[in-house]
Protein backbone atom coordinates (compact mmCIF):
# COMPACT_ATOMS: atom_id res chain seq x y z
CA UNK A 1 0.00 0.00 0.00
CA UNK A 2 1.55 3.52 -0.99
CA UNK A 3 1.41 6.08 1.52
CA UNK A 4 -1.90 8.64 2.26
CA UNK A 5 -3.49 10.84 3.93
CA UNK A 6 -6.43 9.59 6.24
CA UNK A 7 -9.10 12.32 6.27
CA UNK A 8 -12.59 11.99 8.60
CA UNK A 9 -14.80 15.00 8.17
CA UNK A 10 -17.98 15.16 10.00
CA UNK A 11 -20.12 16.54 7.32
CA UNK A 12 -21.02 16.24 3.47
CA UNK A 13 -20.20 19.77 2.57
CA UNK A 14 -16.45 19.28 4.64
CA UNK A 15 -16.67 16.01 2.73
CA UNK A 16 -16.46 17.51 -0.87
CA UNK A 17 -13.75 19.95 -0.34
CA UNK A 18 -11.30 17.24 1.29
CA UNK A 19 -12.83 15.15 -1.98
CA UNK A 20 -11.85 17.70 -4.41
CA UNK A 21 -8.54 17.32 -3.54
CA UNK A 22 -5.91 16.20 -6.45
CA UNK A 23 -5.38 12.28 -5.57
CA UNK A 24 -8.04 12.12 -3.09
CA UNK A 25 -10.90 8.96 -2.84
CA UNK A 26 -13.69 8.78 -1.37
CA UNK A 27 -13.32 5.48 1.31
CA UNK A 28 -17.18 4.03 2.13
CA UNK A 29 -16.61 0.47 3.86
CA UNK A 30 -13.17 -0.37 1.76
CA UNK A 31 -14.54 -3.20 0.89
CA UNK A 32 -13.43 -2.96 -2.32
CA UNK A 33 -11.38 0.15 -2.46
CA UNK A 34 -8.30 -1.01 0.23
CA UNK A 35 -8.35 -4.33 -1.78
CA UNK A 36 -7.09 -2.03 -4.55
CA UNK A 37 -4.74 -0.07 -2.45
CA UNK A 38 -3.50 -3.39 -0.80
CA UNK A 39 -2.64 -4.23 -4.51
CA UNK A 40 -1.38 -0.97 -5.30
CA UNK A 41 -3.92 -0.53 -8.35
CA UNK A 42 -5.49 2.16 -6.29
CA UNK A 43 -2.64 4.75 -4.46
CA UNK A 44 -4.46 7.43 -3.81
CA UNK A 45 -2.88 10.59 -2.29
CA UNK A 46 -5.85 10.81 0.50
CA UNK A 47 -9.06 8.85 1.67
CA UNK A 48 -11.64 10.88 2.53
CA UNK A 49 -13.75 8.58 4.58
CA UNK A 50 -17.50 8.99 4.33
CA UNK A 51 -18.81 6.02 5.56
CA UNK A 52 -20.22 7.12 8.85
CA UNK A 53 -22.13 10.19 6.67
CA UNK A 54 -25.84 9.84 5.67
CA UNK A 55 -26.60 6.48 7.16
CA UNK A 56 -30.32 7.07 7.51
CA UNK A 57 -33.32 5.07 5.52
CA UNK A 58 -36.02 7.76 5.13
CA UNK A 59 -39.71 7.78 3.87
CA UNK A 60 -40.44 9.94 1.06
CA UNK A 61 -42.95 12.08 0.36
CA UNK A 62 -44.31 10.66 -2.77
CA UNK A 63 -44.14 7.09 -1.07
CA UNK A 64 -40.41 6.27 -1.91
CA UNK A 65 -37.50 6.24 0.23
CA UNK A 66 -34.53 8.10 0.15
CA UNK A 67 -31.15 6.04 1.46
CA UNK A 68 -28.26 7.60 2.62
CA UNK A 69 -25.07 6.73 0.82
CA UNK A 70 -23.29 5.53 3.89
CA UNK A 71 -26.16 3.03 4.49
CA UNK A 72 -24.47 -0.59 5.30
CA UNK A 73 -25.71 -3.08 3.00
CA UNK A 74 -26.91 -5.44 5.87
CA UNK A 75 -29.06 -2.31 6.74
CA UNK A 76 -30.89 -1.60 3.39
CA UNK A 77 -31.74 -5.39 3.18
CA UNK A 78 -32.73 -5.96 6.64
CA UNK A 79 -35.27 -3.16 6.85
CA UNK A 80 -38.80 -4.28 6.65
CA UNK A 81 -39.97 -1.26 3.96
CA UNK A 82 -37.67 -2.42 1.45
CA UNK A 83 -38.50 -5.83 1.71
CA UNK A 84 -41.92 -5.30 1.93
CA UNK A 85 -41.97 -2.30 -1.03
CA UNK A 86 -38.95 -3.33 -3.31
CA UNK A 87 -38.09 -7.22 -2.00
CA UNK A 88 -35.99 -7.71 -5.34
CA UNK A 89 -33.64 -4.89 -4.11
CA UNK A 90 -33.22 -6.55 -0.89
CA UNK A 91 -32.76 -10.14 -2.90
CA UNK A 92 -30.39 -8.66 -4.39
CA UNK A 93 -28.10 -7.24 -2.09
CA UNK A 94 -28.23 -10.11 0.14
CA UNK A 95 -27.34 -12.43 -3.09
CA UNK A 96 -24.09 -10.40 -3.42
CA UNK A 97 -20.76 -10.71 -1.35
CA UNK A 98 -20.92 -12.11 1.84
CA UNK A 99 -22.26 -11.47 5.69
CA UNK A 100 -19.44 -9.90 6.73
CA UNK A 101 -18.80 -7.68 3.82
CA UNK A 102 -22.29 -6.51 3.71
CA UNK A 103 -21.67 -5.41 7.14
CA UNK A 104 -19.19 -3.57 6.06
CA UNK A 105 -20.18 -2.16 2.49
CA UNK A 106 -22.03 0.78 2.05
CA UNK A 107 -24.37 2.26 -0.95
CA UNK A 108 -22.35 4.50 -1.88
CA UNK A 109 -19.46 2.36 -1.99
CA UNK A 110 -21.37 -0.72 -3.89
CA UNK A 111 -22.31 1.74 -6.79
CA UNK A 112 -18.73 3.16 -7.24
CA UNK A 113 -17.00 -0.81 -6.75
CA UNK A 114 -14.67 -1.18 -10.10
CA UNK A 115 -14.67 -4.12 -11.89
CA UNK A 116 -13.59 -7.77 -11.06
CA UNK A 117 -12.15 -8.35 -14.32
CA UNK A 118 -9.24 -10.60 -13.47
CA UNK A 119 -6.53 -8.28 -15.73
CA UNK A 120 -7.66 -4.68 -14.20
CA UNK A 121 -6.46 -6.16 -10.85
CA UNK A 122 -3.07 -7.87 -12.13
CA UNK A 123 -0.45 -5.58 -12.44
CA UNK A 124 1.47 -7.59 -15.23
CA UNK A 125 -1.11 -7.54 -17.34
CA UNK A 126 -2.40 -5.07 -19.90
CA UNK A 127 -5.72 -2.75 -18.77
CA UNK A 128 -7.28 0.43 -20.62
CA UNK A 129 -8.47 0.85 -17.38
CA UNK A 130 -5.99 1.12 -15.30
CA UNK A 131 -3.50 2.23 -17.89
CA UNK A 132 -5.46 4.27 -20.98
CA UNK A 133 -3.87 2.87 -23.87
CA UNK A 134 -2.46 0.04 -22.67
CA UNK A 135 -4.52 -2.49 -24.18
CA UNK A 136 -7.18 -5.02 -23.18
CA UNK A 137 -6.02 -8.92 -22.10
CA UNK A 138 -9.27 -9.57 -21.70
CA UNK A 139 -10.52 -10.19 -24.98
CA UNK A 140 -7.92 -12.45 -25.96
CA UNK A 141 -7.86 -13.77 -22.29
CA UNK A 142 -9.73 -15.20 -19.94
CA UNK A 143 -13.43 -13.45 -20.73
CA UNK A 144 -15.53 -16.06 -19.28
CA UNK A 145 -17.43 -14.06 -17.40
CA UNK A 146 -17.21 -10.89 -19.32
CA UNK A 147 -19.57 -8.54 -21.40
CA UNK A 148 -22.00 -9.63 -23.81
CA UNK A 149 -23.96 -6.25 -24.12
CA UNK A 150 -22.00 -2.45 -24.93
CA UNK A 151 -18.50 -3.48 -24.92
CA UNK A 152 -15.67 -2.06 -26.38
CA UNK A 153 -12.30 -2.95 -28.24
CA UNK A 154 -10.89 -1.24 -25.68
CA UNK A 155 -13.01 -3.40 -22.67
CA UNK A 156 -15.10 -6.20 -22.09
CA UNK A 157 -15.38 -5.52 -18.09
CA UNK A 158 -18.61 -6.25 -16.64
CA UNK A 159 -20.16 -3.76 -13.53
CA UNK A 160 -20.33 -6.55 -11.13
CA UNK A 161 -22.93 -4.86 -8.69
CA UNK A 162 -26.05 -7.11 -7.57
CA UNK A 163 -27.21 -4.13 -5.75
CA UNK A 164 -27.54 -1.84 -8.82
CA UNK A 165 -29.52 -3.95 -10.83
CA UNK A 166 -32.43 -3.90 -9.03
CA UNK A 167 -31.84 -0.12 -8.68
CA UNK A 168 -31.72 0.09 -12.36
CA UNK A 169 -34.69 -1.78 -12.66
CA UNK A 170 -36.50 0.11 -10.09
CA UNK A 171 -34.87 3.80 -12.07
CA UNK A 172 -33.28 5.08 -8.67
CA UNK A 173 -31.92 7.87 -8.57
CA UNK A 174 -28.95 9.18 -6.85
CA UNK A 175 -28.14 12.46 -5.12
CA UNK A 176 -24.92 14.31 -5.50
CA UNK A 177 -22.52 16.55 -3.94
CA UNK A 178 -20.02 17.99 -5.36
CA UNK A 179 -17.82 21.62 -5.39
CA UNK A 180 -20.62 23.48 -7.75
CA UNK A 181 -23.32 22.00 -5.50
CA UNK A 182 -26.15 19.28 -5.29
CA UNK A 183 -27.55 17.41 -8.38
CA UNK A 184 -29.28 14.48 -9.33
CA UNK A 185 -28.42 11.56 -11.80
CA UNK A 186 -30.53 8.66 -13.05
CA UNK A 187 -28.98 5.16 -12.10
CA UNK A 188 -29.73 4.56 -15.53
CA UNK A 189 -27.05 5.55 -17.37
CA UNK A 190 -24.75 6.60 -14.39
CA UNK A 191 -22.16 4.42 -15.32
CA UNK A 192 -20.92 4.58 -18.99
CA UNK A 193 -20.58 2.24 -21.52
CA UNK A 194 -16.65 1.70 -22.16
CA UNK A 195 -16.23 3.01 -25.28
CA UNK A 196 -12.44 4.33 -26.23
CA UNK A 197 -12.50 5.28 -22.31
CA UNK A 198 -13.02 2.74 -19.64
CA UNK A 199 -11.22 4.41 -17.60
CA UNK A 200 -13.77 6.94 -17.27
CA UNK A 201 -16.80 4.58 -15.36
CA UNK A 202 -19.64 6.63 -13.80
CA UNK A 203 -21.22 10.64 -14.83
CA UNK A 204 -19.30 11.95 -11.67
CA UNK A 205 -17.36 15.14 -11.88
CA UNK A 206 -14.25 15.35 -9.91
CA UNK A 207 -14.82 15.58 -5.92
CA UNK A 208 -18.54 14.48 -6.96
CA UNK A 209 -19.59 12.44 -3.94
CA UNK A 210 -22.92 10.07 -3.70
CA UNK A 211 -24.68 11.28 -1.20
CA UNK A 212 -28.22 9.66 -1.27
CA UNK A 213 -30.09 7.05 -3.41
CA UNK A 214 -33.70 7.73 -3.71
CA UNK A 215 -36.27 4.65 -4.75
CA UNK A 216 -39.23 6.04 -6.24
CA UNK A 217 -42.80 5.02 -4.79
CA UNK A 218 -43.37 1.74 -7.58
CA UNK A 219 -46.46 -0.04 -6.05
CA UNK A 220 -45.95 -2.97 -8.14
CA UNK A 221 -42.18 -4.02 -7.51
CA UNK A 222 -44.00 -5.63 -4.69
CA UNK A 223 -44.35 -8.42 -7.42
CA UNK A 224 -40.54 -8.10 -7.94
CA UNK A 225 -37.68 -10.56 -8.10
CA UNK A 226 -34.02 -10.95 -8.34
CA UNK A 227 -32.43 -13.91 -9.98
CA UNK A 228 -28.98 -14.42 -10.04
CA UNK A 229 -27.00 -17.57 -11.95
CA UNK A 230 -23.28 -17.78 -10.64
CA UNK A 231 -20.73 -20.67 -10.39
CA UNK A 232 -21.36 -21.77 -6.99
CA UNK A 233 -24.30 -21.11 -3.99
CA UNK A 234 -23.12 -18.57 -2.23
CA UNK A 235 -20.42 -15.70 -2.10
CA UNK A 236 -19.76 -15.43 -6.16
CA UNK A 237 -20.13 -12.93 -8.81
CA UNK A 238 -22.94 -12.84 -11.09
CA UNK A 239 -22.38 -14.83 -14.27
CA UNK A 240 -25.53 -13.42 -14.89
CA UNK A 241 -28.61 -11.39 -13.12
CA UNK A 242 -31.80 -10.57 -13.52
CA UNK A 243 -34.12 -7.83 -12.00
CA UNK A 244 -37.80 -7.78 -13.02
CA UNK A 245 -40.74 -6.08 -11.90
CA UNK A 246 -44.37 -6.69 -13.18
CA UNK A 247 -47.57 -5.19 -13.16
CA UNK A 248 -50.65 -7.97 -14.73
CA UNK A 249 -53.93 -6.54 -15.45
CA UNK A 250 -55.65 -9.40 -15.77
CA UNK A 251 -53.55 -11.66 -18.26
CA UNK A 252 -52.09 -8.54 -19.63
CA UNK A 253 -48.55 -6.79 -18.53
CA UNK A 254 -49.51 -3.22 -17.46
CA UNK A 255 -46.25 -2.44 -16.98
CA UNK A 256 -43.00 -4.06 -16.37
CA UNK A 257 -39.77 -3.11 -15.12
CA UNK A 258 -35.94 -5.68 -16.22
CA UNK A 259 -32.65 -5.31 -15.61
CA UNK A 260 -29.35 -7.69 -16.43
CA UNK A 261 -26.68 -8.00 -14.20
CA UNK A 262 -23.07 -9.32 -15.20
CA UNK A 263 -23.51 -8.52 -19.17
CA UNK A 264 -22.22 -4.79 -19.22
CA UNK A 265 -20.05 -2.18 -18.38
CA UNK A 266 -23.11 -0.90 -16.35
CA UNK A 267 -26.62 -2.55 -14.92
CA UNK A 268 -28.36 -3.26 -18.20
CA UNK A 269 -31.87 -1.97 -17.96
CA UNK A 270 -33.87 -3.98 -20.87
CA UNK A 271 -35.66 -0.81 -22.51
CA UNK A 272 -36.15 -3.22 -25.27
CA UNK A 273 -37.98 -5.54 -23.63
CA UNK A 274 -39.66 -4.27 -21.66
CA UNK A 275 -41.62 -1.83 -24.81
CA UNK A 276 -41.84 -5.74 -26.51
CA UNK A 277 -43.77 -6.75 -23.06
CA UNK A 278 -46.09 -3.53 -21.94
CA UNK A 279 -49.48 -3.39 -22.57
CA UNK A 280 -48.93 -7.15 -23.99
CA UNK A 281 -49.84 -11.02 -22.77
CA UNK A 282 -48.55 -12.52 -19.83
CA UNK A 283 -47.59 -15.41 -21.84
CA UNK A 284 -44.52 -17.57 -22.67
CA UNK A 285 -44.37 -16.46 -26.79
CA UNK A 286 -44.19 -13.28 -25.03
CA UNK A 287 -41.69 -13.42 -22.86
CA UNK A 288 -39.19 -15.49 -25.33
CA UNK A 289 -39.90 -12.37 -28.07
CA UNK A 290 -39.20 -10.32 -25.07
CA UNK A 291 -35.51 -11.72 -24.59
CA UNK A 292 -34.84 -12.03 -27.83
CA UNK A 293 -35.50 -8.38 -28.62
CA UNK A 294 -32.80 -7.32 -25.99
CA UNK A 295 -30.30 -10.18 -26.30
CA UNK A 296 -30.24 -9.39 -30.78
CA UNK A 297 -27.98 -6.84 -29.40
CA UNK A 298 -25.57 -9.14 -27.92
CA UNK A 299 -21.75 -9.71 -29.47
CA UNK A 300 -20.39 -12.07 -27.17
CA UNK A 301 -16.66 -12.82 -26.60
CA UNK A 302 -14.83 -16.07 -27.86
CA UNK A 303 -15.74 -18.37 -24.55
CA UNK A 304 -19.17 -16.42 -23.45
CA UNK A 305 -21.32 -17.34 -25.97
CA UNK A 306 -23.18 -19.17 -23.00
CA UNK A 307 -24.05 -16.50 -21.58
CA UNK A 308 -26.78 -14.97 -24.32
CA UNK A 309 -28.65 -17.89 -24.03
CA UNK A 310 -28.38 -18.01 -19.89
CA UNK A 311 -29.96 -14.48 -20.24
CA UNK A 312 -32.73 -15.58 -22.46
CA UNK A 313 -33.30 -18.66 -20.30
CA UNK A 314 -33.38 -16.70 -16.95
CA UNK A 315 -35.49 -13.69 -18.16
CA UNK A 316 -38.01 -16.23 -19.15
CA UNK A 317 -37.90 -18.20 -16.31
CA UNK A 318 -38.04 -14.80 -14.06
CA UNK A 319 -40.68 -13.21 -16.39
CA UNK A 320 -42.87 -16.45 -15.81
CA UNK A 321 -42.69 -16.44 -12.05
CA UNK A 322 -43.31 -13.08 -11.90
CA UNK A 323 -46.56 -13.86 -13.93
CA UNK A 324 -47.58 -16.76 -12.28
CA UNK A 325 -47.03 -15.18 -8.72
CA UNK A 326 -49.06 -12.50 -9.71
CA UNK A 327 -52.10 -14.18 -11.63
CA UNK B 1 -5.71 5.62 18.12
CA UNK B 2 -7.90 4.14 21.15
CA UNK B 3 -9.87 0.74 20.76
CA UNK B 4 -11.80 -1.27 23.06
CA UNK B 5 -10.56 -4.84 22.59
CA UNK B 6 -12.11 -7.69 23.89
CA UNK B 7 -13.19 -5.25 26.61
CA UNK B 8 -10.00 -3.43 27.89
CA UNK B 9 -9.05 -0.20 26.26
CA UNK B 10 -6.36 0.20 24.17
CA UNK B 11 -4.49 2.87 22.93
CA UNK B 12 -1.48 2.00 19.69
CA UNK B 13 0.61 4.29 17.60
CA UNK B 14 0.17 2.79 14.17
CA UNK B 15 1.26 3.77 10.33
CA UNK B 16 -2.18 4.99 8.91
CA UNK B 17 -2.05 2.21 6.34
CA UNK B 18 -2.09 -0.82 9.17
CA UNK B 19 -5.35 -3.06 8.56
CA UNK B 20 -7.34 -3.90 11.86
CA UNK B 21 -5.74 -7.48 11.46
CA UNK B 22 -2.30 -6.31 11.53
CA UNK B 23 -3.22 -4.16 14.02
CA UNK B 24 -4.76 -6.75 16.57
CA UNK B 25 -1.45 -9.15 15.25
CA UNK B 26 1.53 -7.34 15.26
CA UNK B 27 0.52 -4.74 17.63
CA UNK B 28 -1.74 -6.08 20.13
CA UNK B 29 -0.36 -9.65 19.67
CA UNK B 30 -3.71 -11.18 19.29
CA UNK B 31 -3.06 -13.99 17.05
CA UNK B 32 -6.24 -16.14 17.46
CA UNK B 33 -7.28 -13.53 14.48
CA UNK B 34 -6.16 -15.39 11.07
CA UNK B 35 -4.75 -14.11 8.18
CA UNK B 36 -5.64 -16.23 5.06
CA UNK B 37 -6.39 -14.61 1.93
CA UNK B 38 -5.79 -10.41 3.14
CA UNK B 39 -8.42 -9.96 0.20
CA UNK B 40 -11.72 -10.76 1.76
CA UNK B 41 -12.22 -13.99 0.07
CA UNK B 42 -12.12 -16.22 3.21
CA UNK B 43 -13.29 -15.20 6.28
CA UNK B 44 -10.08 -16.33 8.47
CA UNK B 45 -9.89 -12.93 9.62
CA UNK B 46 -13.59 -12.02 11.29
CA UNK B 47 -14.10 -10.34 14.03
CA UNK B 48 -16.94 -8.41 15.46
CA UNK B 49 -16.98 -4.78 16.13
CA UNK B 50 -20.05 -3.28 18.22
CA UNK B 51 -21.23 -7.07 18.01
CA UNK B 52 -21.52 -6.74 13.83
CA UNK B 53 -19.07 -8.97 12.13
CA UNK B 54 -16.64 -7.45 9.56
CA UNK B 55 -13.52 -8.94 7.85
CA UNK B 56 -10.32 -7.42 9.98
CA UNK B 57 -8.10 -7.64 6.65
CA UNK B 58 -10.24 -5.09 4.89
CA UNK B 59 -10.32 -2.81 7.77
CA UNK B 60 -8.56 -0.08 8.02
CA UNK B 61 -7.60 0.17 11.49
CA UNK B 62 -8.26 4.02 11.75
CA UNK B 63 -11.41 3.59 10.36
CA UNK B 64 -12.76 1.78 13.79
CA UNK B 65 -11.43 4.36 15.92
CA UNK B 66 -13.16 3.98 19.60
CA UNK B 67 -15.18 0.82 18.75
CA UNK B 68 -15.54 -2.40 20.20
CA UNK B 69 -13.82 -5.06 18.87
CA UNK B 70 -14.12 -8.81 19.92
CA UNK B 71 -11.55 -10.96 18.90
CA UNK B 72 -11.66 -15.01 19.38
CA UNK B 73 -9.82 -14.07 22.53
CA UNK B 74 -12.23 -12.50 23.73
CA UNK B 75 -15.01 -15.24 23.15
CA UNK B 76 -13.55 -17.81 25.40
CA UNK B 77 -10.30 -19.45 26.65
CA UNK B 78 -9.24 -22.96 27.64
CA UNK B 79 -10.77 -23.72 30.92
CA UNK B 80 -13.89 -21.61 29.98
CA UNK B 81 -14.88 -21.89 26.25
CA UNK B 82 -17.92 -20.60 25.21
CA UNK B 83 -20.34 -23.07 24.46
CA UNK B 84 -19.74 -22.54 20.32
CA UNK B 85 -16.32 -23.43 21.15
CA UNK B 86 -17.42 -26.21 22.66
CA UNK B 87 -19.30 -27.31 20.39
CA UNK B 88 -17.16 -27.21 17.95
CA UNK B 89 -15.28 -29.60 19.52
CA UNK B 90 -17.63 -32.17 19.82
CA UNK B 91 -19.16 -31.94 16.66
CA UNK B 92 -15.25 -32.06 14.58
CA UNK B 93 -16.25 -28.79 13.55
CA UNK B 94 -12.35 -28.57 12.45
CA UNK B 95 -9.75 -30.07 11.18
CA UNK B 96 -6.15 -27.88 10.99
CA UNK B 97 -8.11 -25.16 13.17
CA UNK B 98 -6.86 -22.60 11.12
CA UNK B 99 -10.29 -21.04 9.38
CA UNK B 100 -11.89 -21.50 13.42
CA UNK B 101 -11.52 -18.34 14.97
CA UNK B 102 -13.43 -16.94 11.91
CA UNK B 103 -16.08 -19.32 11.64
CA UNK B 104 -17.05 -18.79 15.43
CA UNK B 105 -16.67 -14.54 15.38
CA UNK B 106 -18.57 -15.18 11.99
CA UNK B 107 -21.15 -17.58 13.65
CA UNK B 108 -21.95 -15.58 17.00
CA UNK B 109 -22.29 -12.65 14.56
CA UNK B 110 -24.55 -14.26 12.27
CA UNK B 111 -26.97 -15.25 15.14
CA UNK B 112 -26.63 -11.34 16.19
CA UNK B 113 -28.31 -10.81 12.66
CA UNK B 114 -30.63 -13.87 12.80
CA UNK B 115 -32.29 -12.53 15.92
CA UNK B 116 -33.03 -9.29 15.00
CA UNK B 117 -34.51 -10.63 11.95
CA UNK B 118 -31.70 -10.07 8.78
CA UNK B 119 -33.24 -12.39 6.35
CA UNK B 120 -30.91 -14.24 3.83
CA UNK B 121 -30.86 -14.67 -0.15
CA UNK B 122 -32.36 -18.10 -0.11
CA UNK B 123 -34.98 -16.93 2.87
CA UNK B 124 -38.30 -17.25 0.97
CA UNK B 125 -40.68 -15.08 2.49
CA UNK B 126 -38.75 -11.38 2.56
CA UNK B 127 -41.85 -10.16 4.41
CA UNK B 128 -42.10 -13.21 7.45
CA UNK B 129 -41.48 -12.07 10.75
CA UNK B 130 -39.22 -14.59 11.50
CA UNK B 131 -37.41 -17.32 9.50
CA UNK B 132 -36.10 -20.74 10.46
CA UNK B 133 -32.91 -21.60 10.89
CA UNK B 134 -32.15 -24.84 8.82
CA UNK B 135 -28.68 -26.21 7.71
CA UNK B 136 -29.25 -24.39 4.37
CA UNK B 137 -29.64 -21.40 6.00
CA UNK B 138 -26.83 -21.85 8.14
CA UNK B 139 -25.06 -22.35 5.32
CA UNK B 140 -26.03 -19.53 3.37
CA UNK B 141 -25.15 -17.42 6.00
CA UNK B 142 -21.64 -18.56 6.69
CA UNK B 143 -20.25 -18.65 3.28
CA UNK B 144 -17.68 -15.88 3.81
CA UNK B 145 -15.99 -18.21 6.03
CA UNK B 146 -13.77 -20.85 3.99
CA UNK B 147 -12.67 -24.31 5.27
CA UNK B 148 -10.52 -26.35 3.34
CA UNK B 149 -10.67 -29.21 5.26
CA UNK B 150 -14.38 -28.83 4.26
CA UNK B 151 -15.51 -29.48 8.40
CA UNK B 152 -18.72 -27.63 6.84
CA UNK B 153 -20.81 -30.68 8.78
CA UNK B 154 -19.31 -30.46 11.85
CA UNK B 155 -19.44 -26.56 11.46
CA UNK B 156 -23.32 -26.36 11.03
CA UNK B 157 -24.16 -28.96 13.98
CA UNK B 158 -22.12 -26.79 16.10
CA UNK B 159 -24.01 -23.77 15.34
CA UNK B 160 -27.40 -25.73 15.04
CA UNK B 161 -26.76 -27.48 18.59
CA UNK B 162 -25.26 -23.94 20.12
CA UNK B 163 -28.28 -21.71 19.06
CA UNK B 164 -31.21 -23.91 19.17
CA UNK B 165 -32.57 -22.37 22.32
CA UNK B 166 -32.27 -18.30 20.55
CA UNK B 167 -33.96 -19.70 17.46
CA UNK B 168 -37.21 -20.83 19.40
CA UNK B 169 -37.25 -17.81 21.39
CA UNK B 170 -37.05 -15.91 17.92
CA UNK B 171 -39.24 -18.41 16.30
CA UNK B 172 -41.92 -18.19 19.27
CA UNK B 173 -41.65 -15.18 20.89
CA UNK B 174 -43.44 -11.93 20.01
CA UNK B 175 -43.37 -11.71 16.27
CA UNK B 176 -42.79 -8.10 15.93
CA UNK B 177 -38.96 -7.62 14.93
Amino acid sequence: MTPFRYEAPLDTPAAVILGAARGAKYLGGGTNLVDLMHETIARPDSTVAVSRLAGEIADADDGGLIIGAGVKNTAIAADRRVRERFPFLAQAILSGASGQIRNMATVGGNIMQRTRCVYFFDGGASCNKRAPGAGCDAIGGLHRNHAILGASTACVATHPSDMCVALAALGATLTVHGPGGARTLPIVGFHRLPGETPHIETLLQPGELITAVRLPKLPFAKNSAYRKVRDRASYAFALLSVAAAMELDGGRIADVRIAFGGVAHRPWRALKAEAALRDGPATEEAFHAAAAAELADARPLRDNGFKVELANRTLIAVLGQLAGAAG
Amino acid sequence: MHFNVNGRPVDVEADIRTSLLDLLREHLQLFGTKKGCNQGACGACTVLVDGARINSCLALAVQYQNRDVVTIEGVGVPGSLHPLQQAFVDHDGLQCGYCTPGQICSALGMMEEYARGVPSTITGDLAAAAMVLDHDEIRERMSGNLCRCGAYNGIVAAIRQTFADEQAKVLNGPAAR
